[in-house]
This record gives structure tokens, C-alpha cells and sequence, in this order.
């Protein structure tokens, strides 16, 4: 029998809301399988101007989809993550390597999700997770590179969240990362496309607030890559950016471009401090 | 998996004739307060038709972020705004129409989109496509869609 993760008060409340929209105890705790004790809420960081705290999305959630994510067998993101643990396994590429011959298990690079995007000497630029994992499979296995928001790439970036889970977010945003860090910050408040939205408008100005049946969190990405609901699968973290630019009706950026890794690394420095929660659970 | 959040479809092509007596949105002329003084379609606006604007998605969508008790039968209500339940108290026809074509000419900031305007966006797009917006955009609404929705502004009085 699965052991019900739920502490206290949230226990009960998991079990009395019913109705698909109800709103979910804003108290509640996300502990996973029973031990991993998620932190979900956290002092702002101190580069936050206009907020004293940060939540994880899954506190906007239904306690119905909430509760998905409370064990790993609830949790449909988990079968991916399965997956990529067999990738991780096995040679390709020209060299006859896999992952496991450089990173011995995906467990050896727990602690990895939570400090990227990273800068990275060797090729000067702040790289994402992605871009890291694709210098490995092109550059040391002599492969072809992933699809930066293709099903290989998702999965192996769930499997690397899944081993951090629990770890709280520490991107650097000073040093050779700053310029990066600011040209995030830019493009968080700027308003896009004919509707003239920022991220800000949604994310930090109105989360907790409805739009039309949308619950607003705050916008975090602590949780990716999440799977969702709507689409039942994983859903990377500029998969998502690309559908909020498109919601402004705006012309988006690109998935890997130089735009959505600076916005990644800004946007994962607001969750500094939250826990890595990959793969999560939305609607 | 096409789903938006506001106005999901463009239904606004056929604004493309401007009709006669119609206002184009750069010749629209907003006053101190940001109010618009005379109609923009040259003719009045049906509250029915308004009505419906205000609850559609690929419409005004009004409610995505506007209660409106009136419109209850009618799900879901967001809560961006304030309650547009009487309103026509709180302004003129004149403020209305110019709230409802630029509303960040009476609330500067506002997150409120502008509904009758067509240039001075950053990177706007083609719709809800994602891509870069081709030729001159199309406004939000129509001018005569505008007149509607204010016209049915109007009747939200309060009890
Ligand atoms: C018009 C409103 C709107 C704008 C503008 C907007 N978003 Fe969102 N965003 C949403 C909605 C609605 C959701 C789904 C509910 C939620 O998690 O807030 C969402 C979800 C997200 C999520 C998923 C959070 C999670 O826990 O799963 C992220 C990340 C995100 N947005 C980032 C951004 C960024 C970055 C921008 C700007 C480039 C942006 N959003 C602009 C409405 C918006
Ligand atoms: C994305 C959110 C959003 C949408 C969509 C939106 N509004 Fe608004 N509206 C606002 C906000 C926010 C305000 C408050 C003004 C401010 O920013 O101070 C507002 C204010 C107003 C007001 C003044 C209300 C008062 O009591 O002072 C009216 C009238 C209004 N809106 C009508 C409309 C109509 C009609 C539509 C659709 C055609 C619409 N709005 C669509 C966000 C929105």
C-alpha cells in the first residue's frame, strides 16, 4: 500500500475537496513518497524587488492534480524518467559510450538540475541542462544532438530533476552569468505581442488571481519538466515559455535560442531556495 | 493542443473594409482623461451584440479577467479587473469608449489590453500562431464592436 504524503491538515483537505476547480489548501506541504520534504514556499530571493515570497506551482494546483504528484507511482512523469534511466544506460554514438560509462549513475549527478542554467567556461555562455546534456552526447559520444524540446531530451532532463529532487535551487547570477541574468530580467517585464503582456503581469502581479479558469501561480520552474495534464506528457521548461509568449500574441522566441536561456536562468533564479520538484504535476 | 488563454481565435477579419464614418485606430483621438467623445463606427451600438463580445473568447473576452453578475449563466470569471457590475455608474459613454479602445490612456500601466489599436506592440504576432504578425495588424475588435460592448456597458447599472 501506498503511504498517502500528506501532512496534518493537508491530509484531510486532499480528501474533501472534490470538484475538479477546487482550489487547494494553500497551506498544504508536498512531501513525495513519504520522505522527500519539498520546500514549496521560501523567502524571496534578494534580488526580488516586489515580493517577500516564493511559491512552487504545484500550490495552485487541484488537490486532484496536487495529489498526483505526491507518489512516484501516481505520478505519469515518472514512467518517462524510467526511460531515460535505459538511455542513460546504453552506448551510442560514435565512441560506444553511454552516460554511464562518463557519470557511472544518474544518482552520481544528483545536485546537477538545481545550479543550471550554468555558466560554462569552456565555451564562455551560460548554458542550460539541455545544451550541457547535448555537449555530452555530440562533443565526448560523437553523436547527433537531441531535439532541444524533443521526447529524449525531455525524458533525460526528468531524470536528472528526479535524482535532485527535494535540493533547493541555486542558479548563480552574478560573475560571468550577469549580463545573461539581466537580459532575462529584460525580457521578463517587457510586454509582448498585441495584447502588450510581461510575465510579470501574469506571474507577479496576479498570481493567486483567476484568468478566465486559469489559477495564476507564479509562473516558477522549479517543477520542470512538468507533465501535464492537458497534453499527457512531459513538457519542457521552454515548451512552456514559447505558449505564454504565443498567449500575448506576440511572436515568440525559439526553444534553446540565446532569449529562453537568459529568461531560464532569470526566471529559475526567482525560485532560488524553492526545492527541484521535477518532473512535476499540472493541469 | 491549441488552446489560449485570452481571445482564442481572431473572428475580427471582417473589419478589414473600413466602413464610412468609421474612425481607423491612429486617427483616434482620446482627450486629457482618455475618454473617446464620438462614436468610432459612426453608428450606435447594439447591447445584445456587446453582450455576446464580452463573453466570447475569440472575442472581447471580457471575462477572462472581469466579473460580471449579469453574465453568471456564463463560465468562468476571472478576477484580473474589478467587477464590472455598475459600471455605468462609475463613467460616462464617452470614458467607456475609450476604456474599452485604449485603457491605457485613463489607467496608465494598465494590464487591461488595448481593444482598438494597432501599432507601437513589441513583436507582435500573427494571432495565436506564434509566428511574426504578417501586413497591418486588425485591432482586438471592430469599431463597431467597440460601440456594442459599450453600448452593453451602459446597461450594467447598478440595482
Ligand atoms: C496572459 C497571462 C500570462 C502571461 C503573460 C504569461 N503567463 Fe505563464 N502561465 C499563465 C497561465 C494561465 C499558466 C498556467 C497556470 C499557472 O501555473 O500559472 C502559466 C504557467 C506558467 C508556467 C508553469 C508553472 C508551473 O508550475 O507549472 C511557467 C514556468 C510560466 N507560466 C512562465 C511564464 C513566463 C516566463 C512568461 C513570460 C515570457 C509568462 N509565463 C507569461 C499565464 C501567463
Ligand atoms: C487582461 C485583463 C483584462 C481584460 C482582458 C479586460 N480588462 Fe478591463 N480592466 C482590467 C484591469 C486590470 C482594470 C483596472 C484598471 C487599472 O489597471 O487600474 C480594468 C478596468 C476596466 C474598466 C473600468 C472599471 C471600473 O469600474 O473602473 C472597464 C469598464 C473595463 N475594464 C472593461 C473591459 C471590457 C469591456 C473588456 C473586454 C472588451 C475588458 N475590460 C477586458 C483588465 C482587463
Amino acid at each position: 500500500m501506498k503511504a498517502l504524503a500528506l501532512k496534518g491538515v493537508a491530509a484531510v483537505s486532499a480528501l474533501s475537496f472534490v470538484a475538479a476547480s477546487a482550489l487547494a489548501d494553500e497551506n498544504a506541504n508536498l512531501v513525495v513518497n513519504g520522505e522527500i520534504d519539498m520546500t514549496i514556499r521560501a523567502p524571496a530571493p534578494d534580488h526580488m524587488e516586489n515580493m517577500s515570497e516564493v511559491m512552487s506551482g504545484w500550490l495552485f494546483r487541484s488537490s486532484e492534480t496536487q495529489a498526483l504528484q505526491l507518489d512516484d507511482f501516481e505520478n505519469p512523469g515518472m514512467i518517462w524518467v524510467d526511460d531515460a534511466r535505459e538511455v542513460f544506460a546504453s552506448e551510442s554514438g560514435s565512441g560506444g559510450e553511454s552516460c554511464a560509462s562518463c557519470h557511472d549513475s544518474p544518482e552520481a549527478l544528483a545536485g546537477v538540475r538545481a545550479v543550471y542554467p550554468k555558466w560554462d567556461e569552456e565555451h564562455g555562455e551560460v548554458q542550460s541542462l539541455e545544451m550541457q546534456i547535448n555537449e555530452c552526447v555530440t562533443e565526448r559520444m560523437g553523436g547527433e544532438p537531441w531535439k532541444y524540446t524533443g521526447g529524449t531530451m525531455v525524458n533525460m532532463t526528468a531524470l536528472l530533476a528526479s535524482v535532485s529532487r527535494g535540493m533547493a535551487v541555486n542558479v548563480a547570477i552574478d560573475g560571468p552569468a550577469q549580463s545573461t541574468w539581466e537580459m532575462g530580467r529584460d525580457l521578463y517585464y517587457t510586454r509582448t505581442g498585441q495584447l502588450e503582456l510581461s510575465c510579470a503581469n501574469c506571474h507577479e502581479d496576479n498570481y493567486g488571481n483567476m484568468i478566465r479558469a486559469d489559477h495564476l501561480s507564479q509562473g516558477q520552474i522549479n517543477g520542470f519538466p512538468v507533465y501535464r495534464l492537458k497534453n499527457a506528457k512531459l513538457n519542457a521548461v521552454h515548451s512552456r515559455f514559447k505558449g505564454c509568449v504565443r498567449d500575448t500574441r506576440a511572436q515568440t522566441y525559439s526553444p534553446g535560442s540565446p532569449e529562453f536561456i537568459a529568461l531560464e536562468l532569470y526566471v529559475a533564479s526567482r525560485g532560488n531556495g524553492l526545492s527541484v520538484e521535477g518532473p512535476s504535476v499540472r493541469n | 493542443m491549441k488552446r489560449t488563454i485570452l481571445f482564442a481565435v481572431g473572428l475580427i477579419a471582417a473589419s478589414t473594409v473600413v466602413m464610412a464614418g468609421t474612425t481607423a485606430p491612429s486617427d483616434v483621438s482620446f482627450d486629457d482623461q482618455g475618454a473617446i467623445a464620438n462614436t468610432l463606427s459612426g453608428a450606435a451600438g447594439d447591447p445584445e451584440s456587446g453582450k455576446t463580445i464580452m463573453r466570447t473568447r475569440g472575442l472581447g473576452n471580457c471575462i477572462a479577467c472581469h466579473e460580471v453578475s449579469e453574465l453568471s449563466d456564463f463560465p468562468f470569471h476571472g478576477d484580473i479587473g474589478p467587477s464590472l457590475d455598475g459600471v455605468a455608474g462609475r463613467w460616462s459613454a464617452e470614458e467607456l469608449r475609450g476604456i474599452v479602445a485604449n485603457a491605457k490612456m485613463t489607467f496608465p500601466d494598465t494590464m487591461m489590453p488595448a481593444f482598438y489599436k494597432t501599432d507601437g506592440f513589441i513583436r507582435p504576432g500573427n494571432g495565436f500562431t506564434g509566428k511574426a504578425a504578417e501586413g497591418e495588424l486588425e485591432p482586438l475588435l471592430s469599431a463597431q464592436q467597440i460601440e456594442d460592448v459599450v453600448a452593453y456597458l451602459l446597461t450594467l447599472k447598478e440595482e
